[in-house]
């Protein structure tokens, strides 16, 4: 059972995010497929300057509610002048109590930086640890050394942060299960109070992708679901509750940005390659942070494209997001039968939902893992019979008579 | 109207390869029927698949004019599936050309198509072609037809279609040598159809010997063992391009249209006669039987019902094929099929795909078993999978065939080791020259139908040359391998095998499933069982993640496109028991060599 008094669900009306991309490294990760450069640091001030005149031009004309949390990603933001990134924070209205997260590569910080962040309004940071064991660094081409992570969580400590969190990269091929418990473990020892713990996944596009594809071996799905069951176990027994497929915490340091994201909220993008939502609407601007700069500069929507969302796919959406937290999703609509299947197959538990309107449906630690099946066939065999079918029905506006139609329908052309 | 002493009606009789097609070319040019500017390689053969094969599907004729005689040369399939076209090809004619190649010599189809003439009492005018060639032997290769067939070699002429070089020579033996035909005029009409096609335009085109009597256009004819009546619309010849004409008197060869759907209606072997006469049906004919069978599906299942109007047409074309509706459970909606043989499989197949634009999946072809019950019944079965019971058989039947292989002398051991491993029993072993042998085995038409013929090619460097004709059914030890899927049996992997060979057979088949078939949410066991006694076993263990970890920066478009597609691969999947098999894997399985 959740424990209401610890945590809820992100409330997707009465907050608002804000993500803002920071596409500049020192250096690229191998595995890496994401939006940053690592030879544009010339760019970086002009880029600066972009997104502040993006965040002005947004507020001035009224369309920025108060954000009650926000998120600089990467990239690694901890790469820019900290006063640089506050210049930014500071163009973004805040609500009371707003969460502040700064993504961190341990190398490339200080407490000097930290104390800029603090007094600029960070309260939280995320440091992308990967691993603690230099070996297994080296085969994710990361260059810190796993001492600065000690030093650098120390230092963050001392300045003032209580809220923190490390990412961790589980199932690197020639990482043997030991250094993986051994990673676990040390992250532990820092009192972290916030893990998140990802799969390795091969992009292609990346110097991994390659390798693998001239036949260096990749990861092995059965290695890594060993290791989220082993981290798991491991967490949860020092008291640390999964609250998201990858995501870990002590009770009250869930992150509220990403809540946002599971509960279908809406978000502002700021920057290059940056994703945002709007009721429905999702968006994505230019990836390159020149026609980011560009596109600001000559007054024009930074946007690259969007697609709207018709309602069946917004709660096909919601329903696959909010099954990957533990808060679950809503079993409304969704046949019985194959959720008593998945049950019986212990991926899934039904749990009655707090304020005694419909069941939720609560992955297990199995279910977890293969949550793409499950979610599918969750979907796709609903009795309402109008998801994943390419039929546009307004959900609240069909009377239940037709919904039992479309059933006969479609189930004679399958 | 020509004199019957003006006729002589032959065929030609050729191995693959030997040059009946070129040598059917220059006849043609020298007897001056087709302007050289209009000439073109294999001119009889019409279909796209007989010119890219190489082969003759469907019987041609054609008159040509040789001096004072008026020839009609029937060009026939040479293929052992064709075998009773070939006979009724070879009724229709007084001669036979036997055509062979100066270097490669007699081959096995071309044997059993000269015994067939020679007890059908055709003259046999022997010809040994490319001579042109440096491998040619002729002295060796006359000698060889000599011991095997009696022909002296001193009558056997020495020609090269290629460069025309011995073809007049040749034209001229066979108005000395073919008698001409003798029919009477005066007697009741009596043709016998050697081949009907189906055209769009004209609906089916007869080929046809006039025995006795005379065809007239315009008259209403009787289709005696169709017992029908038709109207003869139009009489003609093929010289090559069709000519009408008024009537076709005894002895000669001609077509004739008389406004039929299908050529079902007029197939080969029927006889035609007056509608006022009763008609007396001449001899041989047969209406001949599927022997090999297997389920064809479209890989689309949307493409069902284009498969089905694609068969009604093909039907109309070739009635020597049959088709009946059945529904598998890997592969849906589909047909049973039945053919002459295993080339006649493949054309079907092909034609089906080529002409209509399906794309098809067939399942490995088995014979036609009989199965007699306990009860006292018997049961055809031509689908493994409808076999009853094994408790409520008392014995199995199959079909076994003369088989006859000729190869050169150094590859008798891999040929006896093949038909041995194949359940053959050895009936004769003919040493036909100092080089080459006549093995004769009683082989069961399943081992065959497998992959006899490439293995026999592949164990011979392709020298050895292959020929075969039903020796009726026996008794079998045969019993029926299931592969199972999570205990739920795979129809379309059913299989009759000897008992020796079931083992194999279900260690093959589960270790090539256990590789395509994709991971499930619990452990899948692969099975195969002879009646219910698991046999061979793999297990597909259960997957254990499929997560998408990481939602990066919000983007959770990404995400979802990745959930759309796999929904999208869920419609495509097959639903066996609780296990989902995407069509594919099974069209891999039967396709994959086994």
């Amino acid at each position: 059972m959740i424990e209401a008094s610890v945590v809820h669900a992100s409330n997707p009306v009465t907050e608002f995010g804000v993500y803002v991309h920071i596409p500049f490294c020192s250096h690229r990760c191998d595995y890496c497929d994401f939006a940053t450069w690592t030879d544009r640091s010339e760019l970086q001030s002009v880029y600066v300057a972009a997104c502040i005149a993006d965040l002005r031009r947004r507020v001035e004309r009224g369309s920025v509610p108060l954000a009650s949390s926000v998120f600089f990603g990467g990239g690694t933001p901890s790469l820019l002048p900290p006063t640089d990134l506050m210049a930014i924070l500071a163009e973004i209205p805040l609500a009371d109590g707003a969460e502040v997260t700064v993504e961190c590569n341990p190398d490339s910080i200080d407490r000097a930086g930290f104390d800029v962040y603090l007094a600029g309004g960070v309260n939280r940071l995320s440091f992308g640890v990967q691993s603690l064991d230099p070996q297994v660094l080296v085969g994710l081409g990361r260059t810190h050394n796993p001492e600065n992570v000690t030093r650098v969580v120390a230092a963050a400590r001392t300045a003032g942060f209580t809220n923190f969190n490390l990412d961790l990269i589980y199932g690197t091929p020639s990482e043997s299960r030991e250094q993986w418990a051994a990673t676990v473990h040390g992250a532990l020892e820092l009192e972290s109070p916030h893990l998140s713990m990802y799969a390795l996944t091969v992009e292609p596009g990346t110097p991994m992708g390659a390798r693998v594809r001239e036949g260096a071996p990749g990861p092995d799905d059965d290695d890594q679901a060993a290791k989220y069951e082993a981290a798991d176990e491991i967490v949860s027994a020092a008291g640390m509750n999964w609250y998201e497929i990858s995501n870990w915490s002590r009770p009250g340091f869930e992150c509220r940005h990403n809540l946002l994201h599971w509960a279908t909220g809406n978000y502002l993008a700021i920057g290059c390659a940056a994703h945002g939502h709007d009721y429905g609407r999702r968006y994505w601007n230019l990836r390159t942070p020149e026609r980011y700069i560009a596109a600001i500069k000559n007054g024009e929507s930074p946007e690259s494209g969007a697609e709207t969302l018709d309602a069946a796919t917004r709660r096909d959406e919601e329903f696959a997001l909010a099954l990957r937290t533990r808060f679950g999703a809503s079993a409304e609509g969704i046949d019985p039968l194959v959720v008593s299947e998945m049950t019986a197959a212990g991926l899934l538990h039904t749990e009655p939902a707090l304020d005694a309107t419909n069941a939720r449906l609560i992955l297990s630690r199995r279910g977890r893992l293969l949550a793409t099946e499950v979610t599918v066939r969750l979907l796709a065999e609903n009795s309402a019979g109008t998801r994943y079918d390419g039929v546009l029905i307004d959900f609240g506006k069909e009377p239940t008579s037709a919904r039992g139609q479309d059933i006969g329908l479609r189930s004679s052309t399958r | 109207m020509s004199v019957q002493s003006q006729f002589r009606n032959f065929a030609i009789v050729a191995h693959i390869d030997h040059g009946k097609s070129t040598l059917a070319d220059r006849l043609l040019e020298l007897c001056g029927a087709v302007e050289t500017r209009d000439m073109r390689a294999q001119y009889l053969d019409s279909m796209d698949i007989e010119r890219e094969r190489g082969i003759t599907i469907k019987a041609q004729n054609v008159r040509l004019k040789w001096g004072d005689h008026i020839l009609h040369l029937i060009d026939t399939p040479g293929h052992v599936d064709f075998s009773y076209e070939v006979s009724r090809s070879l009724a229709a004619c007084e001669g036979a050309l036997l055509l062979v190649d100066a270097s490669q010599g007699i081959e096995a189809q071309t044997l059993a198509n000269c015994f067939s003439a020679l007890e059908a009492n055709l003259t046999i005018v022997a010809a040994l072609n490319k001579i042109d060639l440096p491998a040619a032997e002729p002295e060796k290769r006359a000698a060889e037809i000599e011991k095997v067939l009696g022909i002296p070699a001193d009558e056997i002429l020495r020609i090269s279609a290629k460069t025309g070089d011995g073809v007049p020579a040749l034209l001229d033996a066979i108005v000395e040598r073919v008698p001409p035909p003798t029919g009477d005029p005066d007697s009741p009409l009596q043709a016998l159809i050697f081949d009907s096609s189906y055209d769009t335009y004209r609906g089916v085109v007869s080929s046809l010997r006039v025995f006795n009597g005379t065809l007239v256009s315009g008259s209403s004819l009787r289709y005696v063992n169709a017992n029908a009546l038709h109207d003869a619309e139009e009489v003609g010849v093929r010289s090559p391009e069709p000519v009408a004409v008024s009537a076709l008197g005894p002895g000669e060869v001609g077509y004739l249209i008389a406004g039929i759907k299908a050529v079902g209606e007029a197939k080969v072997g029927e006889t035609v006669t007056t509608a006022a006469n009763s008609g007396t049906a001449l001899e041989g004919y047969i209406d001949p039987k599927p022997m090999v069978f297997c389920g064809l599906y479209p890989v689309d299942g949307d493409e069902y019902v284009e498969l089905r109007e694609a068969l009604a047409k093909l039907r109309l074309n070739d009635s020597s094929f049959t088709y009946e509706p059945e529904t598998s459970g890997a592969l849906g909606f589909g047909f049973r099929c039945g053919f002459l043989g295993l080339l006649h499989m493949e054309i079907i197949r092909e034609r089906l795909e080529r002409e209509y634009g399906l794309s098809l999946v067939a399942t490995a072809p088995n014979v036609e078993y009989r199965a007699y019950l306990t009860s006292g019944g018997s049961e055809v079965v031509d689908n493994p999978s409808v076999l009853p019971p094994s408790n409520q058989i008392d014995r199995i039947e199959e079909p076994f065939v003369d088989v006859t292989v000729l190869t050169p002398i150094e590859y008798v051991g891999a040929v006896m080791e093949l038909a041995q491993q194949r359940r053959g029993e050895q009936t004769r072993i003919e040493y036909i020259s100092e080089e080459r042998v006549e093995l004769v085995y009683t082989i069961p038409l399943a081992e065959i139908v497998s992959d006899f013929f490439d293995q026999l090619k592949s164990r011979t460097r392709g020298y050895a040359s292959l020929d075969y004709e039903p020796a009726g059914y026996r008794v079998a030890n045969l019993v029926k391998v299931d592969v199972l899927l999570n205990s739920v049996a795979v129809d379309a992997f059913s299989t009759i095998v000897h008992r020796d060979k079931a083992y194999e057979y279900g260690r093959k088949m589960t270790e090539k499933l256990s590789e395509l078939i994709p991971r499930q949410l619990f452990d899948v066991p692969i099975q195969a069982a002879i009646s219910g006694r698991i046999i061979a076993r793999q297990t597909v263990k259960a997957r254990r993640k499929d997560v998408i970890a990481k939602c990066y920066g919000g983007d959770v478009s990404r995400k979802r496109k990745l959930l759309e597609r796999q929904k999208e691969g869920k419609k495509r999947m097959k639903q066996i028991g609780r296990v989902e098999v995407p069509q594919e894997a099974f069209v891999a399985a039967l396709t994959l060599d086994s």
